[in-house]
Order: C-alpha cells, then sequence, then structure tokens
C-alpha cells in the first residue's frame, strides 16, 4: 500500500470520525444543542484530531526509524571481504539500496517476476543483464553478497511497509472510537480541541527550533572532522589561503585570516554606505515626511529590500564594477586594476542594506513616545534639534541593535561578494583591489570536484561554523540591546 | 458684587495678555473649536473646563501653535499675544513656543540627566554664556519649581527615575528654565496622587506672581482653587468665561451650572 493511499485512509478514518462523533454528541443531549457543554462541531473536531494525530506521528516515527533498522540488518550480512579498498561499508550499503530498488521496479515493471526476484540462488549475471535491460540502473557486476543482501533488504522493507500501513489504520480507529467513546453531552470537547491546538502549534514551533539545532549538529560533526586532519591554529591563524585542490592531502594552506578580512572589509565599506543614507531616510520619513510622502516612500524603500540578492550582484557586475575603473582605473586616478573590488561589492551591498537598516530605524524612531517631541517642541526646540537631542538619544539603543541585524547580513552575504569582490583571497588595505569573503570561499570549496573527505572539502564547515558563530554572537548582542531598550517605555 | 463684572470688563480691554478673537479649529473636515473669543489676563490663573472632547485642550495648542505638528489641523481667526498676532506668517512658531511654554498631561522628563532636562532649553537657546550661567538657570529653575532641595544632590541622575509628581515639576522647571512669560498647562495633575497634585496647585499659585498661566483641567475643584478665572467650554464652543467666584456660584448660562453641579460631563 502507497504512503498516497494510507494518508487517505487515515483522513478518511478523521472524517467519519467527525461526522459520527457530532451526531453522537447531538444524540446524547437528545438533539438539544444547549444541553451540550460545547458545540456540537467541537466534538467532531475532538474524534477526528485523537484519529489522526496519533496515527500521523506514528507514521512518521515508523517512516524514520524503519531505514535504521533495516540498514543494521542488512549490514550484518555484507562480509568485511566485500569492501573494497578506498570503499567504504555506507558505499556498499548505498549499492545494496540501489539493487533493491532496481529489483522492486523491475519487479513492478514486469521484467522479472516475483520468485525469480527473491530467488537467493538467481544468476548474478543474469540478474545483473536483466536489471539492465529493464532500464533499472546497475553501476557494476552485482556479487553475490550484495544480491542476497538486495533481496533481504526488498523483504524487510515490504514486511515492514506492511506492519506499518496496518499498525496506523489500528491507531487511527483506536482513536477515533476513543474518542467516540468520549463524547457525551457534559464532556468539555472544547477544552481539549483547544488542548490538541496547543499541541500542535508547539509542534510547530519546535520543529523550526530542532532544524536549527540539527543544522548546528552538522556542522559540528564535520568542523570537527576538519580539525581532526588540519591543525586548528594554522586554521585560525594562517595568514595565506591557498587550497591545493589537486594532490590529495597535498600542501594547502587554509588559513581564515584573510578571508575573515575580506569579509569585515567588505562588511565595514557596507555599513559604512547603508548606516549612514538609512538612518537619515528613517529620520526623514519617520519625523519630517506628510503621512502621504511616508505612504508611498516606505513601500518603495521596502522594494529594495525585495531584489535578490543575486540581481544585486548583476548590478555590482555590470554597472558599478565598470563605473569605478573608469574613475580608479588606469585611464583614471590608476589605483584599481579590474572591476572586482572591496568597493564594487561594498557599496552595492550597502545599497542592499539601506532598507534594512532604515525600516528597523524608523520602526524605532516611531516607538519614541510622542510626548518626548512634544516636550521639545514646546520648548522652542526645531525639528532638528528635537532629532538630535531628544529622539536620537532615545533610539540609540535601537538603532545600534538595526545596525548589528544589518552587520551580521553584510557578513552572510554571498552573491554580491562572489559577483562583485572576486575570488582572490587576499590581504590588503587597498579597497580598490579584489578579495574574497567566508561565505564565497564556501562556495567555492564546496562546487568543486575535490574528494569530500579531503580538508580543502572540509574547511567549508569551519568556515561555515566560524562565521556561524560570529554572526549568531552579533545577533545576540544586537537583540540584547535591542531588548533593554523596549523596557524602557513599556 | 454687581459691579465685580463690569470692574474686569474694562481692565481685560486695557491690558490682558492673550487676545482670540473669532477662533476656528479643523482637524480635517471636522470643526472642532468654533468662534472663540476670550482675553486673558497677564499674571494670573486662567482655567480651561469642560466636558472631555469639548475643545479645550485643542484651543490650549493653538495658543503656543502647537497644533502645527499635527499635518491636519488648521487654525482661523486671530490670536495676539501682547497685542502681536502669532498666526502672522512672519512670527517663527519656535521663538513663539520659547515664550509661550508647555507643560503636558503626562509627565515627559527626557530621557537624560535631571540637570541636562533643565539645561536643554537654555542650550538650545543660548540663554547662557558659559557653564556658570547656565549652572544659576538650572538651580534657579528648579528653586522655582520647588525641586531644588529634593534633588539638588543627584542633578546627574535620569529624570525618568523620579515619582511621578518630580518629574511633573521637573517639567515645570523645565519650561520655566527658558523664561516664558506665558505658561500653557494641560491637565497638569491627571496622572498624579493628590499628595502629588497639591504640591503642584500650591506651585502653580506661586508662578502667578511671574507668569500668565493658562491650566486645562478636569477637576473643577482644581479650577476652583488654583485660578481667578475660568473658561467653560463645550462642544467646541467657549459657553461662558468669568472670574472663578462667579462661574462657580453664579453661571450665567444652564449649561454651565448643570456641568459645574455635575448633571452631566
Amino acid at each position: 500500500m502507497s504512503l498516497f493511499w494510507l494518508f487517505l485512509i487515515i483522513l478518511a478514518i478523521a472524517l467519519v470520525g467527525y461526522v459520527l462523533g457530532r451526531a453522537r454528541a447531538l444524540s446524547s443531549a437528545g438533539g438539544e444543542r444547549s444541553a451540550l457543554h460545547s458545540l456540537p462541531s467541537y466534538y467532531g473536531a475532538n474524534v477526528a484530531m485523537k484519529a489522526a494525530v496519533p496515527a500521523f506521528l506514528l507514521l512518521v516515527i515508523w517512516l524514520l526509524a524503519q531505514p535504521f533498522y533495516v540498514n543494521s540488518e542488512v549490514s550484518g550480512l555484507i562480509p568485511d571481504t566485500e569492501i573494497a579498498e578506498g570503499s567504504s561499508r555506507d558505499l556498499v550499503l548505498a549499492e545494496v539500496r540501489r539493487a533493491a530498488r532496481g529489483l522492486e521496479n523491475a519487479v513492478r515493471s514486469g521484467a522479472m517476476t516475483e520468485e525469480f526476484a527473491s530467488n537467493a540462488r538467481a544468476d548474478i549475471s543474469d540478474v545483473t543483464t536483466r536489471l539492465k535491460e529493464a532500464g533499472q540502473i546497475v553501476t557494476s557486476e552485482i556479487s553475490q553478497p550484495i544480491l542476497i543482501a538486495a533481496q533481504r533488504y526488498r523483504s524487510l522493507s515490504s514486511i515492514g511497509n506492511f506492519y506499518m500501513s496496518i499498525a496506523v489504520i489500528l491507531i487511527a480507529i483506536g482513536g477515533a472510537l476513543w474518542g467516540l467513546r468520549e463524547t457525551k453531552a457534559e464532556f468539555r470537547a472544547r477544552n481539549t480541541v483547544e488542548l490538541g491546538m496547543r499541541a500542535i502549534l508547539v509542534g510547530a514551533a519546535s520543529i523550526a527550533i530542532l532544524t536549527t539545532i540539527g543544522i548546528v549538529l552538522s556542522l559540528v560533526f564535520n568542523t570537527a572532522e576538519f580539525f581532526r586532519i588540519y591543525p586548528a591554529s594554522d586554521f585560525f591563524f594562517g595568514l595565506t589561503w591557498a587550497p591545493s585542490f589537486s594532490g590529495r592531502g597535498g600542501t594547502s594552506e587554509l588559513g581564515i585570516i584573510p578571508l575573515l578580512w575580506g569579509t569585515f572589509y567588505i562588511s565595514f565599506v557596507a555599513l559604512a554606505v547603508a548606516v549612514p543614507i538609512g538612518l537619515f531616510a528613517a529620520i526623514y520619513l519617520a519625523e519630517y515626511a506628510s503621512s502621504r510622502v511616508r505612504s508611498t516612500a516606505k513601500p518603495l524603500l521596502e522594494i529594495l529590500a525585495g531584489i535578490p540578492t543575486i540581481v544585486y550582484g548583476l548590478f555590482a557586475l555590470l554597472t558599478v564594477g565598470p563605473l569605478l575603473v573608469s574613475v580608479f582605473g588606469d585611464n583614471g586616478i590608476g589605483i584599481m586594476k579590474a572591476g572586482t573590488s572591496v568597493m564594487t561589492a561594498g557599496l552595492v551591498m550597502g545599497v542592499m542594506l539601506i532598507p534594512f537598516v532604515s525600516s528597523l530605524s524608523d520602526d524605532i524612531i516611531n516607538a519614541v513616545p510622542q510626548a518626548m517631541r512634544d516636550g521639545s517642541y514646546g520648548l522652542g526646540a526645531t525639528k532638528s534639534e528635537t532629532v538630535k537631542q531628544v529622539i536620537l538619544p532615545a533610539a540609540l539603543p535601537g538603532i545600534v541593535g538595526a545596525v548589528l541585524l544589518a552587520a551580521s547580513r553584510a557578513i552572510g552575504e554571498t552573491m554580491i561578494v562572489v559577483l562583485g569582490a572576486g575570488a582572490a583571497a587576499r590581504l590588503s588595505l587597498n579597497p580598490f583591489e579584489a578579495m574574497t569573503t567566508v561565505t564565497a570561499k564556501i562556495v567555492s570549496q564546496l562546487t568543486g570536484d575535490a574528494d569530500f573527505a579531503s580538508p580543502v572539502a572540509l574547511v567549508a564547515f569551519a568556515l561555515g561554523m566560524t562565521l556561524f558563530v560570529v554572526t549568531l554572537g552579533l545577533n545576540i548582542v544586537a537583540l540584547y540591546i535591542v531588548r533593554k531598550y523596549r523596557e524602557q517605555y513599556d | 458684587m454687581n459691579e465685580m463684572p463690569k470692574f474686569e470688563q474694562a481692565t481685560e480691554m486695557t491690558e490682558s495678555k492673550i487676545s482670540a478673537k473669532k477662533v476656528q479649529v479643523y482637524y480635517g473636515d471636522t470643526h472642532a473649536i468654533k468662534d472663540v473669543d476670550i482675553e486673558i489676563q497677564p499674571r494670573s490663573v486662567t482655567a480651561f473646563i469642560g466636558p472631555s472632547g469639548c475643545g479645550k485642550s485643542t484651543f490650549l495648542r493653538t495658543l503656543n501653535r502647537m497644533n502645527d505638528t499635527i499635518d491636519i489641523c488648521r487654525v482661523q481667526g486671530s490670536i495676539k499675544i501682547d497685542g502681536e498676532d502669532i498666526y502672522d506668517p512672519k512670527v517663527d512658531p519656535v521663538q513663539l513656543r520659547a515664550k509661550v511654554g508647555m507643560v503636558f498631561q503626562k509627565p515627559n522628563p527626557f530621557p537624560k540627566s535631571i540637570y541636562d532636562n533643565v539645561a536643554y532649553g537654555p542650550r538650545i537657546h543660548g540663554l547662557a554664556r558659559n557653564k556658570a550661567q547656565l549652572d544659576d538657570i538650572v538651580s534657579s529653575s528648579l528653586q522655582k519649581a520647588g525641586l531644588w532641595d529634593e534633588v539638588k544632590d543627584r542633578l546627574s541622575e535620569p529624570g525618568t527615575g523620579m515619582s511621578g509628581g518630580q518629574q511633573q515639576r521637573l517639567c515645570i522647571a523645565r519650561a520655566i528654565a527658558v523664561s516664558p512669560e506665558v505658561i500653557l498647562m494641560d491637565e497638569p495633575c491627571s496622572a498624579l496622587d493628590p499628595i502629588a497634585t497639591a504640591k503642584i496647585e500650591e506651585l502653580i499659585d506661586e508662578l502667578r506672581a511671574n507668569y500668565t498661566i493658562v491650566i486645562v483641567t478636569h477637576s473643577m475643584q482644581q479650577a476652583a482653587r488654583v485660578s481667578q478665572r475660568t473658561a467653560f467650554f463645550h462642544l467646541g464652543v467657549l459657553v461662558e468665561e468669568g472670574s472663578t467666584d462667579n462661574i462657580f456660584t453664579n453661571p450665567e448660562d444652564k449649561r454651565t451650572q448643570d456641568y459645574i453641579t455635575g448633571r452631566f460631563g
């Protein structure tokens, strides 16, 4: 039975449970709605919830757990001799799974009979040719242990799926019956449904948090693996970034300093552009603009935030870069060699951050109580005096928070850097030279054809982890400042 | 008793501080203030009373052009302070507000130190030539507001950390520091407890010697306690204006009578 049908069956049981529960509630009160504790639909929802939620939970857990169980069972069938030099048990298991899927598909398309597919003594070359003929790609000749393992894998999976269907449907029916048994006039269905809603919402929130933890864990393990084969001190304090993709374990120099330097340099230029412009725009919108100007200008400014960063990257590559070269290049001042530079990427990234800074600052400035402005105007202060001496000091912690949030976005930005700043890791003070950042290097380390177990590829995780820690730190500081500020007026 | 109104009429005509004629205020399409004529006397306290939404705060805010900060608000008619029309295009509203100070309903000290709160106005108007002069202005303003003894040892602490009554007196000191001639008070005690209210009322009575004070209040007892003249507003119209004693003991208009006896509002 396919998952889709199982899904539909559970839904059907829940739906029937809903209708029955509703009817049963009404009849238990003798058709008198007012005698019920809750509205009839709550009784129905209670039954449907008890039918569907545990069943779906079981389904999900079973689907997650079954592959582990089957893998460990099948893994035992593969002798160590079967694992070739330079390969691993995981790779052989992947081969087994491919073969099992091939058998399954071949049977379904009629290229093999069920007996043939599960015949342990079948001729290996015959199986291989038949699989190939059926269009099921098999990478190499299947060996005897792999065939046996694949057959075992197939049978375990199908048995597992069968029991899963039975168990899930039984749970659904059981849940529906339990819900129906509860359904009496005095049963507090409304409160139970409320609890159920709460559980569903908590579930949604925890999935988001668990995913974050999962991402961090996946980074941590790979980072630890990297530091096992490459000294951490060389990584954190090395002044050269020169990965060697060619030789296995060749003399790669993977110092993070040039990348961090590029990251912070470009972010600094970006913030130097975005903070004054964004802040002044926010002050104009919040304090000076009439409500008509504000209602058109603010959405227009926020459109900037909706432009994909790759488009900004193109803008940097095609417009800003050549423009800067024409002024600072060989025909002009002569300190810029090519269109890709820290300045190009920084300027464009600054433009990208303007709406970010202005929108957040605008909210913060608006949160400064009107009484502050009145107090200042009432003493005969002008608008700019009021902004400078009362509003900005009051809003400063919030604005600092907004700037820090913008900084963490700048540090994490990739596409503008790839297109605007070049790919050369360099320690230089000249903002018109090409440099690169941590994020751009992560992309280039992982998209090459380097062996995934080599330091040249694994360094990407260490880079990612470093970046994660830096931006997390910035975000925590920013949130702390913003929260502290909020308490002041509430 | 009968001669009193006549006598007052005469004084108003000659030396009123603020003179408003045919004042209309519109919020967008709403006609909030209709045909208000009033003469406000110097060095006295005038109270505006009336039910909520009657326009008394709106009218108060026209006297130092605070309504300019609201986009949709329009003012017509003439308001003269010392014979000068304050809505004349030549008048700078910023200068006007230094002359006509304001104290608001809720104490609104700036999130700065007590000293900086009081020094704020003198600093932006350049009233002090050096630090010593500024110190003098701050201490004398705080003394006039009756706050000096309570705060003289903690001038560098934030003004927001004081009690509500102290904050309101700080706001009064802040207004006094720019040496205004008129002080407008928009329900200055509505957020305060009775003891703090009593202190503010006492202060208002002392300030009367040097300043022209206009106070909006919801409390008729307060109007009776602190003011020499009272104006009753209802639905955007100035119903009756006269000496406080007269208004409270012998109102001419039926609506005033009903309001002060608590029949509506």
